[in-house]
């Protein structure tokens, strides 16, 4: 597996929605790689018979009865919004300038 | 007399017999808070008001002669990390900060049926990532048998909350030992149910595979107690398994292990465990065996790959679960000017929000999951927890519970790990398998290791939904081990003067 690069960890930053400065990209891109080194161990074991286990018990879609019931009001679901207006979340704009 | 050291089933007797009442009980807890909580700070937040209203609730009732809940009118802290309706919830995180979020977690509400008391919310590493409260943004814990070291973590402040006897119960949370492993450092008891035992709904998510709620306390018995109280199927959680809950209290009164198989983990007991920790755990060992218990070596092999394959899941897991703290709905929002498009400013308020460890493991998740390392590093690690639940079933098919030393160290320094993840992260070696097979693991103490006189954890695992069968074996355990020191534990911890 190839060493992961000060870009490589731009990119992921970009994917991730978090803004980093040189420094940070910096020593996390050392830090990646040594912790990357150690876990890629699991490939040592992971052979191509064993089946992935997503999650410890079997689960199933759990559905419930399509029925109207009490939930948060307008207010409630509101109250930790950063901004709104309107009885909506207000947020910044999300398409650019034409 | 019953005071702030009794145990929890010690206080509820005499809340029965009138020998006490809840709001005096409370008010001691918050006298005790007051006294000590400038030098541990367990507590992020009180909510005297509202607990006094509670305990005043439960008095009266009690007054009229209704029927209560064995806990009902007994004070507990709860980690930050469970909502609480209208109570500031952190998670530790600057991300949350200010957030009082419009509904009850179920494990709270259960709480509140039940009458119990909740003081206030407890300090813990951020978005419960870490093994020392020091991840948390509000500052660290300081453990209260020694305030120079850590308290554990993630659940650093209601494990030293329970040690500096500011609460006789408390709620914690364990993804890869968030609960067994601060209890081990502090001298307490904690418990993580089988994965889907408690309900996960208010719970903030961190990795929703390996989450799991659970009862902490003094003793073995008053866990179980609480473990009754918040443990039952919720229709909230679509993973909460609907079966009739384990009787765990009738289960850790037994106080008999005759007969029964203990399996002792060969892999997690040699290298990297320090060698007082491993004599307090064969101490441990040798007190089952006096008590009746059959010991049995057995090997799961694959537990050298269980951290490796954790530091994979949990954060590709986290990655996608902290995508919702994008400043749109709640937490923060950072460089909101009117100009700026939504997402710079998401990103913006990321960088501000998250410390360094939470931005470490969405970055390791993001990278685990993309396009072309998929296979290479998440898709291995899911191989990997099929062979640990591989490893698991072949030692329960030969013992009825399994055993090991909760951490490989008894508490360390403040600050002596900060900068090493990789160290950091070795905390949760023996931790670690239990969550990512979803089966019950308990730590009670067993002695204070001879070279720093710092408590030990000894780890119970029991098999998916017989989390009955730890609390046996936790109960018989606990009373030998009482009878051999003649006191509990926690009487050798220092009397925190306070300030």
């Amino acid at each position: 597996m190839a060493a992961i690069s000060r870009d490589d960890v731009a990119h992921l930053a970009k994917l991730a929605r978090i803004e980093m400065n040189d420094a940070e990209l910096d020593h996390l891109a050392q830090e990646m790689d040594v912790i990357l080194g150690a876990v890629a161990r699991v490939q040592e074991v992971a052979a191509a018979d064993v089946p992935p286990t997503s999650h410890p018990i079997p689960v199933n879609n759990v559905v419930r009865e399509d029925v109207v019931r009490p939930s948060l009001t307008p207010g409630e679901a509101l109250s930790g919004a950063p901004a709104q207006a309107e009885d909506r979340f207000k947020v910044p704009q999300i398409l650019g300038e034409e | 007399m019953t005071s702030i050291r009794s145990s929890a089933s010690e206080m509820a007797a005499a809340l029965a017999s009138g020998e006490t009442t809840s709001v005096a009980l409370t008010e001691a807890h918050y006298a005790q808070i007051e006294k000590v909580d400038g030098d541990v700070h367990a507590f992020l937040y009180l909510d005297k008001e509202g607990a006094l209203a509670q305990a005043a609730d439960v008095d009266a009732k009690r007054q009229k002669g209704e029927e209560l809940s064995p806990l009902a009118g007994i004070p507990l802290a709860l980690k930050d990390v469970l909502t609480q309706k209208g109570i500031p919830t952190t998670c530790g995180s600057k991300m949350l900060e200010g957030w009082r979020p419009p509904y009850d977690s179920t494990v709270v509400t259960r709480l509140k049926n039940a009458g119990v008391v909740i003081l206030g919310k407890t300090n813990m590493d951020e978005f419960a990532m870490g093994s020392s409260t020091e991840n948390s943004a509000y500052g660290p814990t300081h453990n209260p048998w020694d305030l120079t070291r850590i308290p554990g973590g993630s659940g650093g402040g209601s494990a030293a909350a329970l040690a500096a006897f500011e609460a006789p119960l408390a709620i914690g949370t364990d993804t890869g030992g968030s609960i067994r492993q601060p209890a081990a450092v502090t001298g307490t008891v904690g418990v993580k149910p089988t994965y889907g035992g408690v309900s996960r709904y208010g719970l903030i998510a961190f990795s929703s595979s390996l989450d799991q709620a659970g009862p902490c306390a003094r003793t073995v018995l008053d866990a179980a107690l609480l473990h009754e109280v918040i443990a039952g199927h919720d229709e909230r959680d679509s993973t909460s398994i609907n079966a009739p809950v384990p009787q765990v209290v009738k289960a850790a009164k037994k106080l008999d292990v005759k007969g029964m198989k203990i399996g002792v983990v060969k892999e997690l007991q040699g290298e990297g465990f320090q060698q007082g920790v491993l004599e307090k755990f064969h101490e441990g060992l040798d007190a089952l065996v006096s008590a009746g218990a059959e010991l049995v070596e057995v090997s799961c092999p694959t537990f050298d790959y269980a951290l490796a394959a954790y530091y994979l899941i949990a954060p590709s897991e986290c990655s996608s679960n902290l995508a919702r703290f994008d400043s749109m709905r709640y937490g923060i929002r950072v460089g909101d000017n009117g100009e700026r498009s939504a997402e710079e400013v998401m990103k913006m308020t990321r960088h501000e929000g998250f410390g360094p460890e939470v931005k470490r493991r969405i970055i390791l998740g993001t990278y685990a999951l993309s396009s072309g390392y998929y296979d290479a590093y998440y898709g291995s690690a899911q191989k990997v927890r099929t062979l640990l639940m591989r490893d698991f079933n072949a030692a329960f098919a030969q013992a009825d519970v399994l055993v090991s030393p909760t951490a490989p160290t008894t508490a360390f320094k403040i600050g002596e790990n900060v900068d090493d993840p990789l160290a950091m992260y070795l905390n949760d070696i023996a931790t670690i398998p239990v969550n990512m097979a979803g089966i019950g693991g308990m730590s009670l103490p067993c002695g204070l290791a001879d070279e720093d006189g710092l408590p030990v954890g000894f780890q119970i695992m029991s098999p998916a939904m017989r989390d009955d069968l730890m609390y046996q074996v936790g109960g018989a355990l606990e009373a030998a081990l009482l009878s051999k020191w003649g006191a509990p534990l926690l009487d050798k911890a220092p009397v925190l003067a306070g300030n």
